[in-house]
């Protein structure tokens, strides 16, 4: 899976894996270290140390400046829990980055969209939230599939700002629009029998646990696809090299289209998980762009294993952020680990400087 | 800046005006954009007289919206930068010159120029970091973002700018042009940001054509080419995003002076750097006039659609009283013209012209 690599973009995500990006079903490298994103394995494990001490120091003070375990391990536990989702909405970003090279700005606001869809559902009809899935991700899917067509593709879509401009004024279209429709009060979406459990002393709500394990469900579902279908294979083609692909007689136009359309897919799914454990507003989705932006270069762009790995940590820095500084806003932590990132590792933490 | 910008706005009108009566040869483009300027100027002038006071709001919003878009466009128009954290000059500019008045009693007009400093003091470290570890693109636009996100922060959950209520400007009795108040509709606003307006354009005239400019621009085009040549590649792109700083701290500084309220979200808020973008883009990005063009068109357009909405047509009916449909048609606005016409309105005229 790792890095999506892109002949633009090589300096950032190596290709360290482009050449068996081609290769037929079954030839894919070992899968941690495709998770982690290629290099040897000795430089991975150093990394995975790395973080890991980084990790384990950050937890401890924590620990030291709340001086309550049960604090502690309840942000853990949560920032986890948050952050398996975090990873399944960078999952759509990173792989409509690594495969279009577009910065998709408006990933946020479609997520904003699907989860009025879920709202809008429940409400009309009554169904389970998680059986919105059925609506939202098709739905979404859709409607990436057509901005991809309708806005992005063709020439008009050429360069870098362009590309950002349009997804960012679509963002703003998509949020006024769900502003004019559906005002901004915010609405709930609630889980029926939803249940509390304690796990060695965290409370753990059944709809959190839900969410973790569908974006992980999920996330291998896109796992598989990329790595052991013929689809996939044809994706990461294109990531790799989209001319060579284009020779070999892949439809090059339509793979982009539905990669646009799979990530925002993945950011519908993401939305129907997370509807019951948020409010839902008109402007929620710019909240969880930045996390996701924050994700995709911390996992390096165009990495999809990063992403869910990167995820996970960033939903640890929101938690304990709030333990470090009271009062404020946990996003401030995430953007202090964005920065730093972004000016010592802009590949990400599993990428190699080129 | 206002050094360069007051020398610069007296010779090119002499000039001017010489180069006219004698048929001189033709005016050197800065002083053929100074002259147009100046024209624009004195049109502009009379307007608060001839228009009715509620177009009077919208006149001074335009230029409030003028006074970014000139900012920014130095920087990611003619520097090629993409900044996409404008709001934290902005907020910058507008808290600075609301905390000193506030809680020290200092004139605006010396808030704004101690806001621009602090901007572009900022600014600079920003950029320097952003160049020094070669962010580009994508990398350098969502590195700018976060830093005005994490102004916003802070300044949210700071005790020493007010958190999340920010400052209210005093109220005085009477008018004062040392405190910049008036009455509410007093055309004096219009023309102090007139003013601000005019100075800051030929700011980016006077930029556009000096040695630090033509370096940046040329920077912009090939940095690797311009640095090879011994253009001193760090040092005009810090001057560059210093000046664009400093322009969109004195629209934040006006701004609090004319609304008489800051708060996070209005002076830190992404959609304050989303409009600055939205205008230049929409007028011409890297054009002299772009931003003119933008400001008058993204300024205007919530006034639109409010008197739009007050007496809607059937099919919008259920549109009243619900706010968003301003930014929805210049989103939309915003797509059509990247998708149409990538050059922006300006840009793409003028390449019709020259054919």
């Amino acid at each position: 899976m790792s890095n999506i690599g892109n002949q633009k973009g090589a300096a950032l995500a190596p290709d360290a894996e482009a050449p068996g990006a081609a290769s037929p079903r079954g030839k894919a490298p070992h899968p941690l270290r495709a998770a982690l994103g290629g290099g040897g394995n000795a430089a991975i494990l150093k990394r995975v140390a790395i973080i890991g001490g980084a990790l384990v120091i950050a937890i401890a003070v924590a620990l030291l400046k709340s001086g309550s375990g049960l604090v502690v391990w309840q942000s853990v536990v949560t920032g986890l829990l948050m952050g398996g989702l975090y990873g399944l909405i960078a999952m759509g970003l990173t792989l409509i980055f690594g495969v279009l090279d577009i910065v998709n700005f408006a990933h946020g606001a479609l997520l904003a969209v699907a989860m009025f869809i879920a709202f809008g559902v429940v409400q009309g009809t009554g169904l389970h939230p998680y059986l919105t899935l059925l609506v939202a991700v098709p739905a979404l899917f859709l409607i990436g599939g057509v901005v991809h067509r309708g806005l992005l593709s063709g020439t008009g879509g050429g360069s870098l700002e362009n590309q950002l401009l349009i997804t960012l004024g679509l963002s703003l279209l998509l949020e006024n629009g769900l502003l004019m429709f559906f005002g901004a009060e915010p609405k709930t979406v609630t889980l029926p029998g939803d249940f509390q459990f304690g796990l060695f002393g965290a409370v753990v709500t059944g709809a959190r646990l839900y969410a973790f394990v569908g974006a992980l469900l999920l996330g291998a579902l896109l796992f598989w696809l990329l790595r052991r279908t013929r689809f996939g294979t044809a994706i990461r083609a294109v990531a790799a090299n989209g001319p060579g692909a284009e020779l070999v007689g892949i439809n090059v136009r339509r793979i982009h289209t539905l990669t646009f359309a799979i990530g925002t897919a993945c950011a519908g799914a993401a939305a129907v998980l997370a509807a019951p454990l948020i409010t839902v507003t008109p402007t929620l989705g710019e909240q969880f762009n930045i996390t996701a932006f924050v994700v995709v270069v911390l996992g390096g762009m165009g990495n999809v294993g990063g992403a869910l790995v990167g995820g996970l940590l960033i939903g640890l820095v929101e938690q304990l952020t709030t333990i470090y500084m009271d009062g404020q806003s946990s996003l401030l932590g995430v953007f202090v680990v964005f920065v730093v990132v972004l000016f010592l590792r802009p590949q990400g933490l599993f990428g190699r400087r080129a | 800046m206002t050094g360069i910008t007051i020398a610069g706005g007296t010779g090119p009108a002499g000039r001017g005006g010489t180069g006219r009566a004698t048929k001189a040869p033709p005016l050197r483009p800065q002083n053929r954009q100074l002259a147009i300027l100046l024209v624009l100027l004195l049109v502009a002038i009379p307007l608060p007289l001839i228009l009715p006071s509620a177009q009077g709001a919208v006149a001074v919003r335009i230029l409030i919206f003028l006074l970014m878009a000139v900012g920014w466009n130095i920087m990611s128009g003619f520097g090629g930068m993409f900044s996409f954290g404008h709001a934290a000059y902005f907020g910058l500019g507008a808290y600075t010159s609301a905390y000193l008045l506030v809680e020290h009693g200092v004139s605006p007009w010396i808030g704004m120029l101690a806001g621009m400093a602090v901007a572009a003091g900022v600014a600079v470290v920003i950029g320097y970091f952003a160049f020094r570890y070669k962010l580009q693109g994508a990398y350098f636009a969502l590195a700018t973002f976060a830093f005005a996100e994490m102004l916003r922060l802070i300044v949210t959950s700071t005790e020493f700018t007010n958190k999340a209520v920010g400052f209210s400007v005093p109220l005085i009795q009477g008018s004062s042009l040392w405190k910049i108040q008036f009455a509410a509709d007093s055309p004096a606003y219009f023309w102090i940001a007139l003013a601000l307006a005019g100075l800051a354009g030929a700011a980016s005239i006077l930029f556009l054509h000096s040695r630090s400019g033509r370096y940046v621009t040329a920077i912009r085009d090939d940095e690797l080419a311009a640095a090879s040549l011994g253009t001193p590649v760090m040092r005009h792109k810090l001057m560059t995003v210093a000046l664009s700083a400093a322009i969109t701290a004195v629209a934040g500084a006006f701004y609090t002076q004319y609304y008489l309220f800051v708060n996070p979200d209005l002076a830190f808020g992404s959609s304050v750097s989303i409009q600055a973008i939205a205008t230049v883009v929409i007028g011409g990005i890297g054009t002299v006039w772009g931003p003119v063009v933008g400001a008058i068109i993204v300024g205007s357009l919530s006034d639109v659609t409010a008197t739009l909405l007050r007496t809607p047509p059937d099919f919008l009916n259920f549109l009243q009283g619900r706010s968003g449909l301003d930014v929805a048609l210049y989103a939309i606005l915003l797509i059509l013209i990247v998708r149409l016409l990538p050059k922006g309105i300006v840009g793409t005229a003028m390449a019709r012209w020259r054919r």
